[in-house]
């Protein structure tokens, strides 16, 4: 047995019946860390030793009640973790040792989570394939010529490569769900308000979620239990009814209605994706839901819109790295602007400077109205666009991503095409809504696959949908081939 | 040709809350450097800002006592610039949707009273503090007070003189210390203010291009250097000069204000709405709540001492201008049966000792019946008034009870005729140029007797008695 290959509830079985011990997980996975990190170049950050220590505590308590106990989790390296390095996958917080846990953090470690480690992403969250990370690039484990996907390309990378459980990672305008594409994973963006989001490094804070990467739909359901829940620290954190998110777990779309919205299977979407959206569409009619198709008019704008709504905040989050108080300051400066100047210089990475331009254009005097504010107004009209259809429909289905992932510097020059490999997650960020990417298929041996969008707060729909999906849907029983 | 000068005002107050506004660290004055800090008022990343429900309340006590309306709806913006005290780069404040709008303060001014206009009050997070060391190429920061909360208070463009400025700032404090939001507390820096000042030609509606004062350590300063600004207005536009529109920084030891920056140079500030916190929305019955813990303000204290202690319109505004010294003349009524007796008192002897020694009315050791105490001494004839005061003096020094002061100093006043009669014989017969003068009609002789009279007896002689006496023997 293959305990890296194991999923939460799998490895959780195990761990209760005592076949296997946390310490024999963690120690799987560092071996198979050992085995393949060297061609994926998933994670930034390792954290064996005090992983090793933990399992041992935990295997001592032999209390594995909580479905997390004793697993082993990466997370995306903008989450804080207490005493665990946390750099953003820049230069410039390439030294910073959080004094604090995020919330979502605490959480898992309150169930016994044990963190193997912290994993690559583009740099500060701002791209779609963690080429931007300023450390190295990570590779897709299905094909190690192509990119996994970003932001959160280490975490969907290290857990289709078996270097983990399962992750965390963040979404802002699909950082989960379009790199759990690319790597034939699932991944789940909450709706905007249901994780907190303290201890996450805002790239965009109106739009950033911590959400779920799992190797099945049950994983992203019981993780989604654990992290959810408004928190005192986070102003933005939604107080709603806590649920149980497993309860959703049953095979049963009967009387679902689904709109497949016409915009988000247009020209630039590749035919397999294509039909991979409308073979699921006839997968869920088999099953006894009702599919149509339907039209989000303004999804066109979204995409453009929150070009200029993310830098904007972007260039107020990011403004603090200023090297005066932590992170790295450049080494010869000649008076304060000069220091401020050579550190953020030196310290941010290309991408990042773009957006940091672009979001302080669109606030700046005399622009303000013409950016900002417009883009505002599209996002209230993309968002009721969304409300419309959800007022006849139950879920919306689409493609997660116009393709499947496309090779490594493909379009490192291009960043206009690269910032379209987000246009069908977008709109979702925009609206604050919840949605999932579950694998529906191949294209030329590369996983593609579909995204499933909900009204707020309904992950529990969503994760119904996906669950039966993922039973009825008869996918080959692939694994990225990585010995 | 003559000119108006038009001043506005920007106060900042430091709110007395025991957390800070978007954090739980202490708000308190001069704990060691850095010591009140936590991730969040430090700017680390990944922290979010949690609005304390205590300063709004508190802000929203001082726009009622403002006479503000307060937003239904109000939001927090983001002000953004680089500066090493300014951790995340920007600054937590209120842009267009201020928390509160449309107050106004009453100044008196010549004997009439004037209403200044509050544009906008709105709570906002304060700044850390750079530590300049003599010598050195470096500069230290310490963001302890960094996210302490604080209301801006913006004067409408109302205020015609640098006199009616420094009225109105006083009156600003003298509300804000009585609802005990602030200690207002200029030296600590608990309230700050920047000036902006223009003058126009008499008659003409249009503003002249104004300029901004900034570093005023103190109301006096703020006075002067609006005496400064405005004469150094004046005389340009006389000379035909134009005004630059500017900031310009008051330096207290010269006494004159320098450029600082000119409006080309002015900061960019970016503002939009903070993602990280929900717009607040007021509900009408908690401003209702806070309504009614409101005080009696010193408007309306003062209109009560004039009605109801009778006391002149001058006492009962000096009075009730500290609300301590309001309160301790109120306990000191409450003992006594003339008001004005006591306001007497307070206005001149316990004021000017005050005054002299630079100390505040909580400061003083004796009780509210101590001086009632004294002023029975006075009315049952233990003591004279004059004596009195220096009772009063002993008793403002040592905190001692009059009763033990007169005793132990010995100050109980001659009321015994015989012993007064044989001291006035005493007087005249070493005085006799004065009595011949006296008897040959100088009026004024008699008073010097008295005097002399009263030096014997160390002023402790009844006075009406000593007069009586003197007459007799002289007759």
């Amino acid at each position: 047995m293959k305990l890296y290959e194991l999923t939460i509830h799998e490895a959780n079985q195990l761990l209760k019946e005592g076949e296997i011990s946390s310490k024999d997980l963690i120690l799987s996975i560092i071996e198979r860390i050992k085995q393949v990190e060297g061609k994926i170049k998933a994670y930034v950050t390792l954290n064996e030793e005090e992983a090793i220590k933990n399992s041992e505590e935990i295997d001592k308590q032999k209390d594995f009640s909580n479905p997390l106990s004793g697993i082993p989790v990466a997370v995306k390296d903008n989450i804080c973790t207490y005493n665990l390095r946390t750099t953003c996958s820049s230069k410039i917080l390439e030294n910073f040792i959080p004094p604090y846990d995020a919330t979502v953090v605490k959480k898992l470690k309150v169930c016994n989570a044990v963190i193997i480690g912290k994993t690559n992403m583009d740099e500060f969250a701002m791209g779609s394939s963690t080429e931007n990370s300023a450390f190295f690039p990570t590779r897709n484990p299905w094909d190690l010529e192509r990119v996994p996907g970003g932001s959160s390309g280490g975490s969907a990378a290290a857990v289709a490569a078996g270097e983990c459980i399962y992750a965390l990672g963040s979404d802002t305008g699909g950082s989960i769900r379009q790199p759990a594409n690319y790597c034939g994973v699932v991944g789940l963006k909450p709706t905007y308000g249901r994780v907190s989001r303290y201890g996450l490094v805002a790239y965009a804070s109106s739009l950033d979620q911590i959400g779920p990467i799992t190797k099945d739909v049950t994983d992203c359901a019981i993780i989604l239990n654990y992290i959810c829940g408004w928190d005192e620290k986070d102003s933005t954190s939604a107080n709603v009814p806590e649920e149980d998110f497993t309860k959703s777990l049953v095979e049963d779309v009967r009387g679902l209605k689904i709109g497949i919205p016409k915009e988000y299977i247009d020209e630039g979407i590749e035919e397999d994706v294509k039909s991979a959206v409308f073979d699921a569409a006839k997968l869920f009619e088999d099953l006894g839901a009702k599919c149509e198709e339907i039209s989000l008019p303004h999804t066109e704008y979204a995409l453009w819109a929150y070009y200029i709504i993310a830098p904007a905040e972007a260039s107020s989050n990011l403004a603090r790295y200023d090297g005066i108080r932590y992170g790295v300051r450049a080494k010869n400066y000649d008076d304060l602007i000069d220091l401020y100047k050579k550190t953020r210089s030196e310290g941010f990475g290309a991408e990042v400077k773009r957006r940091i331009m672009l979001g302080t254009y669109a606030l700046s005097a005399g622009y303000y109205d013409a950016y900002y504010l417009k883009a505002q107004k599209v996002r209230t009209l993309v968002k009721r666009d969304f409300d419309k259809a959800f007022e006849k429909y139950d879920l919306i289905l689409s493609p997660t991503a116009p393709s499947a992932a496309f090779k490594i510097g493909e379009m490192v020059d291009d960043p206009l095409k690269m910032y379209m490999s987000d246009v069908c997650t977008i709109p979702v960020n925009m609206a604050g809504l919840p949605a999932i990417s579950i694998p529906a298929g191949f294209s030329n041996n590369l996983p593609i696959g579909i995204q499933l969008i909900g009204k707020a707060f309904d992950e529990k729909t969503i994760l119904r949908a996906a669950y039966t999906f993922e039973k009825a849907v008869a996918l080959e029983k692939r694994k990225p081939q990585l010995d | 040709m003559g000119y108006e000068t038009i001043i506005g005002l920007e106060v900042h107050v430091e709110l007395l809350t025991k957390s800070k506004v978007f954090c739980g660290c202490s708000t308190e004055f001069g704990g060691d450097v850095n010591t009140h800090c936590c991730p969040v008022c430090l700017g680390m990343p990944g922290v979010l800002p949690v609005t304390n429900k205590k300063a709004v309340e508190y802000a929203i006590k001082a726009a009622l006592a403002l006479n503000c309306e307060i937003a239904e709806y109000s939001k927090f913006d983001r002000k953004n610039y680089f500066y090493p005290d300014l951790p995340k780069a920007y600054q937590i404040s209120q842009y267009d949707m201020p928390l509160a709008r449309k107050g106004y303060i009453e100044i008196e001014i010549d004997g009439k009273i004037k209403r200044i206009g509050i544009n906008r009050l709105h709570l906002e997070e304060d700044a850390g503090k750079l530590i300049h060391e003599e010598g050195k190429n470096y500069s230290l920061v310490d963001l302890n007070r960094t996210g302490v909360p604080l209301i801006e208070i913006v004067s409408e463009p109302d205020l015609r003189s640098p006199e009616e400025a420094w009225l109105y700032l006083n009156k600003l404090k003298t509300i804000l210390q009585y609802i005990e939001v602030s200690d207002c507390k200029m030296e600590e820096g608990s309230l700050r203010c920047d000036v902006n000042i223009s003058l126009r030609p008499l008659g003409s509606e249009k503003f002249g291009k104004k300029v901004e004062i900034k570093n005023l350590g103190s109301f006096k300063a703020v006075k002067r250097a609006l005496e400064y600004e405005e004469k150094r207005q004046r005389e340009l536009l006389e000379q035909g000069y134009e005004i630059v529109q500017e900031t310009r920084r008051w330096d207290e030891a010269r006494g004159i204000t320098t450029s600082m920056r000119s409006k080309e140079e002015a900061h960019d500030y970016r503002y939009f709405p903070d993602p990280d916190l929900v717009p607040m929305v007021i509900d009408r019955k908690w401003v209702e709540e806070i309504k009614k813990t409101l005080p009696e303000l010193p408007d309306e204290k003062k209109k009560r001492y004039i009605k109801d202690f009778g006391l002149p319109e001058y006492d009962a505004s000096v009075i009730t201008s500290n609300k301590a010294l309001a309160r301790f003349y109120e306990e000191c009524v409450k003992l006594y049966h003339d008001p004005k007796t006591v306001s007497n008192w307070v206005m001149s002897e316990l004021l000017g000792l005050l005054n002299e020694k630079g100390m505040e009315i909580e400061e003083i050791i004796f009780k509210p019946e101590d001086l009632i105490k004294m002023l029975k001494l006075i009315d049952n004839g233990t003591i004279s008034g004059k004596i009195a005061k220096d009772v009063f003096k002993v008793m403002f020094e040592t905190g001692k009870d009059p009763e033990l002061i007169v005793k132990e100093k010995g100050l109980v006043q001659i009321t015994d005729e015989e012993e007064l009669r044989k001291i006035a014989q005493k007087v005249i017969n070493e005085n006799q140029k004065s009595v011949e003068d006296y008897k040959s009609g100088k009026e004024k002789a008699f008073g010097f007797l008295v005097g002399q009279l009263m030096k014997e007896t160390k002023g402790k002689a009844n006075p009406q008695l000593a007069n009586k006496v003197l007459k007799e023997l002289l007759s």
